[in-house]
């Protein structure tokens, strides 16, 4: 197996732990940190393609991930002040018991 | 694949896993926080110094520290339900694994065609700062925005209640 092959399947793993933890979790704080897990898989793709790519002076990839780690931080800022909202709406941050939108 | 890559990898996915697994939020920001840090490691051992470093500093320096706060905010008092996944967990891991079924075996597929070895990246900070701000200025100057865009409307969003309650 080719170094590039490992860390494309550690990727591909934390990608999976991720969403695994953003579908299965009750705690909505937890559901954040299963997307900052999939972000950062998705990360480390576009830094080891760069790694690997024929000219990684063009720094595409590498660029890519530093623009997406910033994006990333920009949403969990975002993704954490909205469950502290729902908190005060709600006292809670049990996603099964936030039903008020439930047909 | 050297010893280095195998003690990282099992640093990264172990603190995923216990960040899904474990009952405790509070266990779970702490390997989560393992699991940043394994990234970064992996950004290094990938000779990208720059974004192993602004790895460590956003990750486990603002993110890890944001969730810690989240959580202290939200579960002061509360106790620990047993049942910590939701009803539709076993979908959920079903879904996931066949996520990882899917990738893995692209990656697998795709393993004889990858290139294996080539030489170390020439890059230097200085390059990635020319690069911000020559080539990517727009980028750079949309995520600027964005990120206090970002900041003004999560302290917009976690006030507005306690506005309304005056």
């Amino acid at each position: 197996m080719t170094p590039l092959a490992g860390y494309l399947l550690i990727a591909a793993l934390l990608f999976a732990i991720g969403l695994a933890g953003a579908l299965t979790r009750r705690n909505a704080i937890l559901v954040l940190i299963g997307i900052e897990l999939m972000l950062n898989a998705a990360n480390l793709n576009f830094i080891a393609f760069w790694r690997y790519s024929p000219h990684p002076e063009a720094l595409t990839g590498m660029m890519f991930a530093i623009f997406s780690i910033a994006v990333a931080a920009a949403e969990a800022a975002v993704g954490l002040g909205l469950v502290i909202a729902i908190y005060r709406q709600f006292h809670t941050t049990d996603l099964d018991k936030i039903t008020r939108m439930k047909g | 694949m050297s010893p280095v890559f195998y003690l990282i990898a099992v640093i990264t996915v172990g603190g995923a896993l216990a960040a899904v697994l474990l009952k405790s939020v509070v266990h779970s920001a702490l390997a989560v926080t393992g699991a940043f840090a394994g990234l970064a490691l992996m950004f290094l051992s990938l000779d990208a110094q720059f974004a192993g470093f602004a790895q460590i500093l956003i990750y486990i320096g603002a993110v890890a520290i944001l969730v810690v706060f989240a959580i202290l905010l939200t579960q002061g008092s509360e106790i620990l339900t047993d049942a910590v996944f939701s009803r539709t967990w076993l979908a959920g891991f079903v879904i996931a694994a066949a996520v990882f079924a899917a990738l893995g075996w692209a990656v697998l597929q795709s393993a004889p065609v990858l290139p294996n070895v080539s030489a170390v990246p020439a890059v230097t900070v200085h390059d990635i700062g020319v690069a911000l701000v020559g080539r990517y200025v727009l980028p750079l100057e949309i995520i600027a925005l964005l990120l206090t865009a970002a900041t003004i409307g999560a302290v917009i969003v976690a006030m507005h209640e306690k506005e309304a309650a005056k």
